[in-house]
């Protein structure tokens, strides 16, 4: 552990070390476009919030000189006599997650990064369009600081690229370089902005639709490789050609160069230490089926270091490690944990004296260089129900904590307004210090008078003391009203029912199950499988049939699993914790109904594939000579002679990505590289055409499509305005494209021509009803979170994974159904679901039971019930609401109202608003 | 233990402590965060990362 050279504990973030420190520092986290001090803090929400000392920069630390920090730090938190610690600790399991590397400068070279400033890379770029940027989110030329008019990205920097030895494609540029055009032209609508590629990579959910979108908004996609970028006058001339063979050249303000995601500096070192392989581009060594496990039992990797990934699918894999640590380590589950204890809460009853204390807090100069903190504490004198006032130099600080308990126990106070920075980042502190002092939390009003007054009212002191005044004025009348309210908690019923058993289905049932929870599996199918048991090999060179039959084997003989097929959900009732499911298995005409009491449910029910009647405008029938990528898969895999056709064609988004569905299958391209080199590996004569729009073989992937390319596999592009035509000709359908490079249509009449052919969801209308969960305009599952909580739905207690969620590869699947087990899990592990207080609440008396709360409640949070004399009535389901306050603020008989935002409190705080 | 205090290693760590586990999250720079910390916003919620 190496020392910060500050005591986390004292220090308050207030950035006075910075202001004073003498010294320059080129600043990292911008990307070296800005400067910073020795001492100081990468952003300001950074955590822990606690400042630290760069020992190759600080003058004390590298010539024993300065030390002006240790005088200007009010807290004395400067340390210089911290050391570097080493320290053994007994663990478990590891998850490595040490992210990814930079594309080393050389390869960026090319382009004259380092030689004009112009020339930025994508990271970089990002920090010029951040607010919290070099200028503030200001887009400038780096040269002279002029606003850039035309704007160049290049992507594929780093990566599907040999030269530089990273054969693999890195998955997010495409992407990133789309949402960094759009910020771009949000900041400035005159930007012109032109992204140069070789296939737009956007395979993700709704990705394609944000393409279709920037492209609305005038951004220019030009298929073409980059030749380089020259400094030309004021500007940087840019030379590429495009795949008719023309070279052009065109003048930019700004190239941004779309870095790939090179593999972590230290990854072999890494794999060294811990004992695990690499692969041959130094990212972890996995397999298709077991995406998380290194070579080293006990060792699980997560997010880019696996290879190359997004956001949403490191979350996945994160919480996917997590669940396989949980089930590896089960018999270790609550050991060591630390629960804290708190005093007995003092009861506050409603006709109890209200006592208010009211906190200033200057926060360093934070606020109090602004505002004028004294005359603001000053001002609570004598107002209703203030007992006691107080201004602290930082209120968030550990001694100042220790105050605030003191003084609550000294006068007896049972509200407390604390006036200081923003709720959301203090108000959990504050309240657990109100916990500490046996006060409910709820009893606690904070007034913000950073955000609202010292920093936007900066230049005029005078008016930020007044609205400071204002806002401490309204939160005490709104303190007077303030109850305290009861920490909820909801017992669950510790089982999980998993809906499908694919893939998806059975290997969350087994993450599930390894942790010891009873899970039932529920197929509609005689058999279970799901669509696997239609594949018979992977691009990885795996036998399909051989792991799906390890896996139905292990779930059929763990005894944690309850396995019923011919099965079908036909009835929910209840919430998290407490679900009870009706079942209903069909055996011949015989329908017999079960009930199931469960805690979670995991939706894994699939898609299927697509099958268009319509093909790129040109009308299809299936037979021997035409088929679809999964019917040639059967037919190379069978036994027998002439298993390779002699002469393929095959049409990539066959009815997808507009052409009949609207989004991307993802998995297409990479199943006809897997097929065509199958071919090439039984009939190295076989003539293989793929026509293609964009060819989508992300992450390792592409070492498969430049394998098929160098084995004579001819990939050929195609455009919506000139796409393929097919004419039955006899038993066989001829196929006439255009040739970019011969500039010319060419007819061929293939043995087969196999449709790329897409994936559609199955069932999730009907789940979705049941469950009331929503779906997007793809039939998909929507998730609660695209980002942050990619396998859990708005509905708490249900969590989605595989096809049902999107169309994806089968890691992919693999991985997001762990995830899905190891976030159903939480709840069950716990044993009780914790409710905010600030949840919604129904006067029953007052309620007409008009359902219009019901009808609007996003999470299925508030449903109408019959009274003991047979009226409706709304009641609300404290488990699963969220406290976002819809309900209450429709009800037109105003019968709801919100814990903590009474119709009361926020009136009194109006009131005391138009009051001097 | 989980090595590196990204969002892949900070949402692990998370996971595992709600799952009733004791977790060192072990980072070598000076504040957890890593890369999604630098970027301005994250498609398609425009979401701040930070």
């Amino acid at each position: 552990m190496r020392p910060r050279y500050i005591d986390a504990d004292k220090c308050t973030a207030c950035g006075l070390c910075t202001k004073y420190c003498p010294r320059h520092l080129v600043d990292q986290y911008n990307e070296g476009l800005a400067v910073t001090r020795p001492i100081h803090i990468d952003y300001a929400q950074a955590v822990p919030a606690t400042y630290f000392i760069d020992p190759e920069a600080c003058l004390y630390l590298k010539h024993g000189t300065c030390q002006i920090c240790v005088c200007t730090c009010q807290s004395k938190a400067i340390d210089f006599s911290q050391k570097a610690e080493e320290k053994e600790i007994q663990i478990g399991a590891v998850i490595m997650a040490p992210g990814f590397g930079r594309i080393p400068d050389a390869t960026l070279a090319k382009y004259s990064y380092g030689q004009h400033p112009d020339v930025m890379t994508s990271l970089e770029f990002e920090r010029l369009l951040c607010a919290s940027g070099p200028f503030e989110g200001e887009v400038k030329c780096l040269s002279d600081r002029r606003h850039p008019k035309k704007i160049a990205f290049i992507q594929c920097v780093g990566s599907r690229d040999l030269g530089c030895n990273n054969g693999y494609c890195s998955s997010v540029c495409c992407m990133y370089a789309i949402k960094e055009a759009m910020v771009a032209k949000e900041h400035d609508p005159e930007v012109e902005i032109t992204i140069y590629y070789m296939d737009m990579r956007t395979q993700g959910k709704g990705f394609d639709a944000a393409q279709k979108k920037a492209e609305s908004m005038g951004i220019r996609f030009v298929r073409a490789r980059v030749a380089d970028v020259m400094p030309w006058e004021k500007n940087l001339k840019l030379t590429y050609s495009t795949l008719d063979g023309t070279h052009s050249f065109e003048p930019f303000d700004i190239v941004v160069l779309s870095v790939g995601l090179d593999a972590p500096a230290d990854a072999k070192n890494l794999g060294e230490i811990a004992g695990f392989a690499l692969n041959n581009y130094d990212f972890c060594k996995t397999e298709t089926f077991a995406p998380l496990l290194t070579t080293r039992p006990g060792v699980m990797v997560a997010g880019a270091f696996q290879g190359p990934k997004d956001i949403p699918e490191s979350v996945t894999q994160s919480s996917a490690a997590a669940g396989l640590v949980a089930g590896l380590i089960a018999k270790d589950r609550g050991k060591a944990l630390v629960h804290k204890t708190y005093p007995k809460e003092q009861k506050t009853g409603k006709d109890e004296e209200v006592r208010i204390g009211v906190f200033v807090c200057h926060c360093g100069i934070n606020i109090g260089s602004v505002v004028d903190v004294p005359a603001v504490e000053q001002y609570t004198e004598g107002m209703e129900g203030v007992v006691y006032h107080a201004q602290s130099l930082y209120s968030c600080s550990q001694d100042a904590q220790e105050v605030l308990k003191a003084k609550i126990k000294e006068h007896n106070l049972n509200r407390v307004v604390i006036a200081a920075c923003s709720p959301r980042t203090h108000e959990p502190l504050f309240q657990e210090t109100l916990k500490d002092a046996g006060l409910n939390r709820c009893l606690f009003e904070m007034v913000n008078i950073r955000d609202h007054c010292s920093w936007v009212h900066a230049n005029e002191p005078a008016a930020a003391t007044q609205k400071s005044k204002d806002l401490v004025r309204m939160g005490i009348a709104k303190a007077r009203h303030i109850q305290p309210l009861p920490e909820q908690t909801v017992p669950v019923t510790p089982k999980a029912l998993v809906l499908g058993g694919g893939v998806a289905g059975l290997t969350a049932a087994l993450t599930l199950a390894e942790q010891g929870f009873q899970t039932t599996v529920v197929e509609k199918e005689a058999t279970l499988g799901g669509h696997l048991q239609h594949l018979s090999f992977t691009l990885q060179g795996d036998t399909v049939s051989t792991v799906l039959g390890n896996l139905t084997d292990t779930v059929k003989k763990n005894k944690k699993i309850e396995v019923l097929t011919n099965t079908e959900l036909t009835q929910v009732n209840g919430f998290v914790g407490n679900f009870s499911s009706v079942l209903t298995t069909t055996k011949g005409k015989k329908a017999t109904e079960t009930t199931l009491d469960h805690g979670v449910i995991i939706i894994a029910t699939g898609g299927r594939e697509h099958r268009p009647e319509l093909v790129l405008g040109n009308p299809v029938k299936y037979s021997d000579a035409i088929v679809t990528q999964r019917e040639l898969e059967q037919r190379l895999s069978g036994k027998g002679k002439n298993l390779a056709p002699k002469s393929v064609v095959m049409v990539q988004c066959a009815g997808s990505r507009g052409d009949d569905l609207n989004y991307c299958s993802k998995v297409c391209c990479n199943h006809a590289v897997k097929n065509a080199l199958k071919i090439k590996s039984l009939d190295p004569a076989s003539q293989v055409v793929v026509l293609y729009r964009d060819m989508r073989t992300y992450g390792f992937a592409e070492d498969a499509y430049r394998e098929a390319r160098e084995k004579g596999v001819v990939f050929i592009p195609y455009t919506m305005d000139n796409k393929p035509k097919f004419k039955a000709s006899g038993k066989k359908t001829s196929v006439t494209f255009y040739d970019p490079i011969l500039r010319d249509e060419v007819t061929m009449t293939p043995e087969v021509l196999t449709l790329s052919v897409g994936i559609v969801a199955e069932g999730t209308e009907e789940i979705s009803k049941l469950l009331k969960v929503p779906v997007n305009e793809d039939k998909f599952f929507l998730e609660a979170h695209v980002k942050l909580r990619p396998v859990e739905l708005p509905v708490s207690g249900v969590y989605v994974c595989g096809l049902a969620h999107s169309p994806k590869p089968v890691e992919e699947i693999i991985v997001q159904a762990q995830a899905a087990a190891a976030k159903a899990s939480i709840p069950l592990c716990k044993g009780f679901v914790s409710v905010e207080p600030t949840i919604s609440c129904v006067d029953k008396e007052a309620c007409i039971g008009c359902g219009l709360c019901e009808s609007l409640c996003p999470y299925q949070s508030i449903r109408i019930i019959k009274d003991e004399n047979g009226k409706r009535k709304a009641e609300t389901i404290t488990a699963s609401c969220k406290g976002c306050g819809i309900c209450a603020s429709h009800c037109p008989v105003f019968a709801i109202s919100m814990g903590g935002f009474t119709d009361e409190q926020i009136n009194a705080q109006i009131t005391a608003f138009g009051a001097q | 233990m989980v090595v590196g205090g990204g969002i892949a290693g900070v949402q692990a760590a998370l996971d595992l402590t709600e799952l009733g586990y004791y977790v060192y999250l072990v980072e070598k720079s000076a504040a957890i965060g890593g890369a999604m910390a630098q970027l301005d916003k994250t498609f398609p919620t425009n979401d701040c990362s930070l």
